[in-house]
């Protein structure tokens, strides 16, 4: 079982600041939906709601279509794994677990009978009667999903439930939860300032920025075509040309820079002031100028960074631009202090406004 | 030159630790000397005759009797009212806070002849504009039961108080999130957390209601506590069936203390063992 | 409060707020004030309270006057009231006692937190513990018999050599007194302290003798202001307790040694005049919370600390 959600012009204020602005949002059943944005962007509130913990100051939340306004967190068919997990320390595994059948009124033979089962599918069989004290990090997010997952909730929300973890016990559990909830098929809302769990994790994204929801798409679309500024320099890296559009045809533009006239697609400005951003692994570095979206620059740094190797250069106009190149011997690495030219294919550039947040 | 003074140190210690238990020594070694006055000096000869002399002392008995019940039911309100206040000052913020916390620490330094006179005057004027005769109204140890309550709450507070900051609040969330009722997050998630304040609480309730003396003396009516009886005796006639109880008293205390002592050590091996258990579960799980 | 009754729903808010509100309310503001209104009546019997003669005045403060005593003090001949003179000695005792708890419970509050071996740390604290656990009456109980004239002190002493006649501890004015609150009530001086030293970063001490700053200084620049809040509050506790203690100096007090709770006592129990033994309560409340706040003034520390 599980449920879609609906935010329809959510807005959450605390006192005179929104935290939230008119979200809307529609999260399918079964889907894995993250949200994703840099601290106090409002995803958590907007967590917070859907799980009942507070409510919208506007607005419409509907939990499998129902509306949930006015339910508290125990009436409603979702379960929140919070980010320090908040496991009972006092009771043993297996009654964490089973905490939401005994309060529901279950006899005790059942809830260990299910507490055993969900131990099972987090593979973590064995486990019910230690304490919370005697578990790793990774075995703690098991039994908090198993813990969530006894109610049969219809919706899990994450709230960062990974930020604990050391990097490579992060990495492990990503599959982990993205196995768990492809099994269950329960709809999970995650929310997480890391763009790779995001990315790695999600069915789709929605990019937050200061309470506004920027973009919303699958992970694909969010890295390759960010609506703005916010979302592309938020979800990777950035070389960033300030200038003028001009001939806009067929989604293209020139655009004028102190560097020069550059070629690129052109996003949906609105009137406002745009900027042209190019990802460092879509530059090529030459010996001699290509046909059209050239730089001449002098190399300053090399960093090896293992799968890759970041070119940092300089523009004859004191500009800072970094390249990336595969670590598989196909490029040449270019020298400290040598002269070279920076290039990229219009297509993967794109004219971009800053982040839409009210003014 | 440094271990001079470290042994300085050490001397230092030890001279205190005597200061602190030889009087204790003293008074109980006392209870075993053949003599009518108490003292260890001089020496008269070893008996055990002013234990039992204690045990027929009715008036001791009662006294002792009457101790209890008051500490007990000292014990039993401070750890209900301490506790919900500490509940309450944890979760509210601001001026009211402020006030409230003030008020309730501030009992603490109130002299205990302030606090005895007070609660007298109060509860037995109370029913005299009342013009009734319920025991409420009179003097007697249920007066200085609430007397001492009046102070000892805010004992219970502070401690209850400090085990609440190590409590995360994101647990009855969790427990709430879950389906709980207020009434289940509070007996199986807050209260078993509180539990050891609440231990601690009590048991420095019952001791310090023993012990006091000066809401006991203004508010008892004609009733004995041990601690009033004591008294009594050391200004009148004193025999040392005084240091027999002093003595017994002492015994028991230690062997709390011990008995104590030895739970704390198992619970630090348990706890230990089981961060042990969790980092090797960690180790594994890098591999 | 909104926090409250989301965290715990509004039956149980009510609950604990019904119990707050009786203890405040019942068991401190009313009676307090009761003993206020009082203080201002004149002691009657039962027929006439309430009668023509039962009305406000200052009489029963003024009583503090009454009876003037001479007494000479450093070479000064001056009349004093007994009272005021009672009033002011255990004022002074009080201070004297704090003072000397302080000087004895520093170098051991310093001991247990930076010197002795933390793993023994906790039976030692347990051991400390154990005479605060025996109740007040009985430590000053062993006291007097400690301080008997024919008693253990006098023995111990005669036998070393150090005096060649026993002494009359008890009769000696105050040392009696000031030697039971010592000891009843040191503890209540090293554990705040113990607290304060404990929080103070080893480093910052072996920094300074690094410097090469001589052990006084350090001392006296680093780990004395650092404790400043744990002396605070211990002086606090040490003199409420002193001053209020009714105990000690009835067990252990001389024929000259009055304490101003002895002086209520009577009113109370001697006398049966629970008028004026309310207004001379009063004056010993009034004269706490005056000490609490000049100490809080000095220190500069909070009430919320000194409760530690």
């Amino acid at each position: 079982m599980s449920a879609g959600i609906d935010l329809e012009n959510v807005c959450c204020d605390f006192g005179t600041f929104r935290a939230v602005d008119n979200a809307n949002v529609s999260i399918r059943p079964g889907e894995f939906f993250s949200f994703l944005g840099p601290s106090g962007c409002g995803k958590t509130t907007i967590l917070r709601m859907v799980s009942g913990f507070i409510e919208p100051t506007q607005g419409v939340i509907r939990i499998g279509g129902e509306d949930v306004r006015g339910k508290r967190p125990n009436q409603r068919p979702t379960a929140l794994i919070f980010q320090n997990l908040a496991l009972f320390p006092l009771m043993p595994i297996w009654e964490n677990i089973s905490f939401g059948l005994e309060v529901r009124g279950v006899d005790k033979a059942t809830r260990r009978k299910k507490a055993e089962d969900l131990l099972q599918l987090v593979d973590l069989p064995g486990a019910a009667d230690k304490m919370v004290s005697q578990l790793s990090g990774g075995q703690k997010q098991r039994v908090a999903i198993a813990r969530a997952l006894a109610v049969e909730p219809q919706v899990m929300l994450l709230d960062e439930p990974l930020s604990a973890l050391d990097l490579k016990l992060r990495q492990h559990m990503r599959a982990e939860l993205r196995a768990i909830q492809q099994r269950t098929g329960v709809t999970f809302i995650y929310i997480t300032h890391d763009q790779g769990e995001a990315l790695a994790m999600s069915d789709r994204v929605g990019v937050m920025s200061q309470g506004s929801i920027q973009q919303i798409a699958d992970p694909r679309e969010i890295y390759n075509n960010p609506v703005n500024g916010f979302v592309a320099s938020f979800v990777g890296e950035n070389n960033v040309f300030q200038g003028e559009v001009q001939h806009a045809a067929a989604g293209m533009a020139s655009f004028t820079t102190p560097h020069g006239q550059f070629r690129a697609r052109l996003g949906d400005l609105s009137g406002k002031i745009g900027k042209l951003y190019v990802r460092p692994e879509h530059t090529i570095i030459t010996a001699t100028p290509a046909a059209e979206n050239s730089v001449p620059v002098t190399v300053s740094d090399i960093s090896f960074e293992g799968s890759f190797i970041a070119v940092h250069a300089t523009s004859d106009t004191g500009a800072h631009l970094t390249s990336e190149l595969r670590n598989d011997g196909s490029a040449t690495v270019p020298e400290k202090g040598v002269r070279v030219h920076m290039s990229f294919d219009p297509a993967r550039a794109a004219i971009l406004p800053d982040a839409n947040v009210r003014g | 030159m440094h271990k001079f003074r470290q042994n300085l140190a050490h001397l230092y210690m030890l001279l205190f630790l005597v200061f602190l238990l030889a009087p204790l020594v003293v008074m109980s070694g006392a209870a075993f000397n053949d003599s009518k006055l108490p003292s260890v000096v001089p020496w008269r000869g070893f008996t055990t005759m002013w234990f039992s002399e204690m045990i027929r002392d009715e008036r001791m008995m009662l006294a002792f009797a009457n101790t209890l019940w008051v500490a007990a039911a000292v014990a039993l309100l401070a750890v209900v009212v301490g506790t919900a206040a500490a509940i309450m000052v944890n979760s509210i913020s601001g001026r009211l806070r402020t006030i409230l916390y003030g008020m309730m620490i501030s009992t603490i330094l109130i002299p205990g002849v302030v606090i005895g006179i007070s609660t007298m005057i109060l509860w037995t004027k109370m029913g005299n504009a009342m013009g009734t005769e319920f025991f409420l109204f009179n003097p007697g140890l249920h007066l200085s039961v609430l007397g001492q309550v009046s102070y000892i709450a805010a004992m219970v507070m502070l401690l209850v108080l400090a085990r609440l900051q190590s409590f995360d609040s994101g647990l009855e969330e969790a427990a709430l999130d879950l389906g709980a009722s207020h009434a289940q997050v509070m007996r199986r998630i807050l209260l078993p957390h509180l539990y050891p304040a609440i231990a601690a609480g009590a048991a420095v309730a019952f001791f310090q209601s023993i012990e006091n003396f000066n809401v006991t003396q203004f508010t008892r009516g004609g009733s004995d506590t041990l601690t009033v009886y004591v008294f009594s005796k050391v200004r009148s006639g004193i025999t040392p069936t005084i240091n027999a109880l002093a003595f017994l008293l002492i015994c028991v205390t230690l062997v709390l203390a011990v008995l104590y002592e030895i739970n704390r050590r198992r619970r630090a091996r348990i706890e230990a063992a089981r961060e042990a258990e969790a980092r090797r579960a960690e180790e594994a799980a890098l591999l | 409060m909104q926090d409250l009754i989301r965290r715990y729903g509004p039956g149980l808010t009510l609950l604990m707020g019904l119990l707050v509100a009786f203890w405040l309310v019942m068991l401190v503001i009313v009676p307090n004030i009761t003993l206020f209104e009082q203080s201002f009546r004149p002691y009657l019997p039962v027929v006439e309270v309430g009668g023509p003669k039962d009305t406000y005045s200052l009489n029963n403060y003024l009583k503090v006057f009454d009876g003037n005593v001479d007494r000479s003090f450093l070479g000064f001949e001056f009349s004093i009231p007994v009272h005021v003179l009672t009033f002011w000695l255990t004022i002074f005792y009080s201070m004297v006692v704090t003072f000397l708890c302080f000087l004895l419970a520093y170098p051991l509050a310093y001991y247990m937190a930076k010197i002795v071996n933390p793993r023994s740390l906790p039976t030692l604290i347990l051991m400390l513990f154990i005479p605060l656990w025996v109740s007040e009456v009985l430590r000053a109980f062993a006291w007097w018999i400690i301080l008997a004239f024919k008693g253990p002190l006098n023995a111990l002493l005669l036998g070393l050599g150090l005096i060649e006649d026993p002494i009359r501890w008890t009769n000696m004015g105050y040392t009696g007194v000031v030697i039971g609150l010592i000891y009843t009530y040191v503890l209540f001086m090293l554990f705040p302290i113990y607290n304060a030293i404990q929080s103070l970063d080893t480093n910052q001490i072996e920094a300074a003798e690094d410097l090469g700053a001589p052990w006084w200084k350090i001392h006296w620049r680093i780990v004395l202001p650092h404790s400043k809040p744990g002396i605070a509050s211990g002086s606090v506790m040490v003199f409420m307790l002193s001053a209020g203690s009714l105990l000690v100096p009835s067990i252990l007090g001389s024929t000259t040694s009055q304490w101003f709770t002895q002086t209520i006592d009577q009113w109370f129990k001697d006398a049966l005049d629970w008028n004026t033994a309310s207004a001379y309560a009063f004056l010993l409340l009034l004269l706490c919370t005056v000490f609490v706040t000049i100490a809080m003034r000095l220190f500069r520390v909070k009430l919320s600390d000194i409760a530690k």
